[in-house]
């Protein structure tokens, strides 16, 4: 408007002017930097502890550091971030899931029952597994949305419930073994080097098309948007990590010298595309778009015509299949499924993944990101402990209280966003 | 008039003669034997802000949830461009261009202004939301209301004072090329300078020719922006007057009693039915 009537001036003074102007780097860094300050703290503090527990392992074992140890870290993150993805659905809604880890295992039990006792192959046993998950969580997701029943209490029901099953299914100290090919291979076989370094090159040649055309259009259509020199530094940090990454994991890195274990772990390339599934679902679909909102605030969403309760069915729905996903996963590493299975503490940890990659557990914040950032902290930790052959009651402590530490930073951050106004 | 131009001249005051925009003639409604609305007449013109006035319980809340669809009315006739429309519900109302903007804004703290402005209703791209699109609308619309955002149509809601979360519902409800906007206490939990910025866009509205319908306790916010006064009285309509034809203490009058001197109900309604 290039136009401003006099009755206005008082709110055009306050409302100063669009800043559409180019910014610099200097001013995205103070940006950032008021946004850290204002609680905003995104997956920052867990890259952080990540370095300290690098070095401290790292410092500690020297084995840690090895290239044998951090491609079985690898693996060994796998389950945890793809229940912890899962699990960011749910937390988005500011509700938990305490079963998913237990439906992990009853999926687990589906999918190697029908490739053991019935012959199928992987793929059908996995279907079966997602669907008996996507059911698990059809059924949670009503009683939580239609009943009004807190989701703390639906899910510790089911979390006791299908421990019973599993129980029922495989019998008292039994267990079935998973030997498929392809399941099995998930986390004990590894990519063809010059196969990883061109799925590697694609990625980063995706991202980096993708980013310069949408800066093109923000550009072209005169959009707010990031400082060409941030765009960059974006595709060369993000070219850094997937190339070293890749570079690290292609060496040979057998410790006799007659065999030769080179390769990304098969676990990788699957967390990286449901990475990118779910990142494309929340931040680019409008079913993510709406989940933020009913996350944010439940009664504007419902005000803006967005179906509340179906959102929270589906998000159930997500997060008790990438359960059953993870729970394969589990199942592929152990090569077995077990009464056991998704008990214990892989629930916690993969809360603990959640939370400590940046998720708020009060609803409305969190990115897929997260939860793979949070699942290799969590990794690191076990795995690290577990080299230093620290008695086991160690590990319970130090994973218990690093999930408290995240879960205090979560709640500081949230108070500072409200004292900051942001 | 079929569209309204985004930028345009300010018109003034369009006269009080004209076909009213939206019309209730003779509305009665009532929640089980409590009798809240007595034949209510009400209207909403081009061009105009109409502000509704009346003590708690005298029935505005009432008359805006009937206007909005949300409640039916027991009988009486919903006319809009002089025409009788059927509505049964919201989206009915909604479809006819009549936006309200509620007391507590609705607006999703962690979600961004275009994201808010844009919720529920999102510009699609096959099945991606075309961001660049939205961003550009959202742009436009609050450019056409002389809003100059903040720092960035892509700043988080929760960063907003109150004053320009107000604007951001006004501006949501505008865009959608809205033909009426009624606005619940916009002003309520506003300081001075804040008050100003949303009378100011309110007038802004009802000059681009949109019906503008203003719910407030504050006689002087009703005179600063209002063309039209219609005052409820214990579910009936006291008095519907140009602003400039009665005076701050005759409006108060009217809230407070139901009449003032020659206007007003003519006999104590207490007494004259129920």
């Amino acid at each position: 408007m290039s136009t401003i009537d006099k009755t206005s001036g008082l709110a055009d003074a306050d409302f100063a002017g669009d800043a559409r102007k180019q910014s610099n780097l200097g001013d995205a860094f103070t940006d950032y930097v008021g946004r850290l300050r204002g609680g905003e703290m995104g997956s920052l503090p867990a890259l952080l502890g990540l370095v300290v527990l690098y070095v401290v392992f790292g410092l500690a074992n020297d084995k840690f550091l090895g290239l044998l140890n951090q491609a079985n870290l690898v693996v060994q993150a796998g389950s945890i971030c793809l229940l912890a993805m899962g699990l960011v659905f749910v937390l988005l809604l500011g509700e938990i899931d305490l079963s998913a880890g237990v439906t992990g295992g009853v999926c687990a039990t589906f999918t190697a029952l029908a490739i053991v006792d019935h012959g199928q192959p992987w793929w059908v046993g996995v279907l079966v597994g997602v669907a008996v998950g996507a059911l698990i969580g059809f059924v949670m997701g009503c009683l939580v949305a239609y009943l009004g029943i807190p989701s703390f209490v639906v899910t510790l029901a089911f979390f006791l419930g299908l421990q019973g099953v599993i129980l029922k299914l495989i019998g008292e100290g039994g267990s079935v073994p998973v030997r498929d090919e392809v399941l099995r291979g998930l986390a004990i076989k590894n990519i063809p080097p010059l196969m990883g370094w061109i799925g590697a090159i694609v990625i980063v040649a995706v991202f980096a098309l993708l980013s310069l055309r949408q800066y093109r259009v923000q550009v072209a259509r005169d959009l707010s948007r990031p400082p060409f020199a941030l765009v960059l530094i974006k595709i060369g940090a993000l070219a850094a990590v997937v190339l070293v990454i890749t570079g690290l994991l292609n060496q040979n890195r057998s410790i006799r010298p007659n065999f030769v274990i080179e390769g990304i772990p098969w676990v990788l390339p699957v967390i990286v595309a449901l990475l990118v599934l779910w990142t494309f679902v929340l931040g680019r679909t409008a079913w993510g778009r709406h989940l933020y909102a009913v996350g944010g605030n439940a009664e504007a969403a419902r005000r803006a015509g967005i179906n509340v309760n179906r959102m929270k069915v589906t998000a159930f729905m997500i997060c008790s299949s990438m359960a059953a996903l993870a729970g394969v996963m589990a199942a592929s590493y152990s090569g077995k499924v077990s009464p056991s299975s998704g008990g214990g503490n892989v629930l916690l940890y993969a809360v603990g993944a959640a939370v400590i990659g940046g998720t708020s557990l009060f609803g409305g914040r969190g990115k897929a990101i997260n939860a793979v950032i949070g699942g290799v902290v969590i990794a690191v930790i076990a795995n690290g402990l577990g080299l230093l052959s620290q008695a086991s009651w160690i590990n319970f402590v130090v994973t218990g209280a690093v999930l408290l530490l995240a879960a205090s930073v979560d709640a500081i951050s949230r108070r500072r966003r409200s004292a900051a106004g942001i | 008039m079929s569209e309204y131009p985004l930028t345009g001249e300010p018109e003034g005051s369009a006269p009080v003669t004209g076909e009213p925009l939206l019309e209730l003639r003779g509305v009665n409604k009532s929640f089980g034997v409590v009798h809240v609305l007595h034949d209510v007449d009400f209207a909403v013109y081009p061009g105009q802000v109409t502000a509704l006035v009346g003590d708690n319980g005298a029935g505005k809340s009432t008359l805006v949830k009937v206007i909005a669809g949300i409640y039916g009315r027991d009988d009486g006739d919903y006319l809009f461009e002089g025409k009788p429309v059927s509505v049964n519900g919201p989206r009915d109302v909604g479809a006819l261009g009549v936006e309200v903007v509620y007391q507590d804004l609705a607006l999703c703290d962690n979600l961004d202004i275009v994201q808010n402005m844009f919720l529920g209703r999102e510009e699609k791209n096959g099945l991606a939301l075309d961001e660049a699109t939205m961003e550009a609308r959202a742009r436009d619309t609050l450019g056409s209301l002389s809003v100059r955002t903040v720092k960035s149509v892509r700043q988080s809601v929760a960063s907003l004072s109150g004053g320009q979360r107000q604007t951001v519902a006004i501006a949501k409800a505008v865009l959608w090329n809205s033909r009426i906007v009624l606005l619940d206490e916009p002003t309520a939990a506003l300081g001075v300078a804040q008050t100003r910025q949303v009378l100011d866009l309110v007038r802004r509205l009802a000059d681009r020719g949109l019906g503008v319908v203003l719910i407030s306790h504050n006689m002087t916010d009703v005179f600063e922006v209002a063309d039209r006064i219609t005052a409820l009285y214990l579910g009936r309509v006291a008095a519907d007057v140009p602003t400039r034809e009665v005076t701050h203490s005759q409006v108060v009058e009217l809230i407070t009693a139901g009449r003032s001197g020659s206007l007003g109900i003519a006999e104590n309604p207490a007494t004259a039915t129920v």
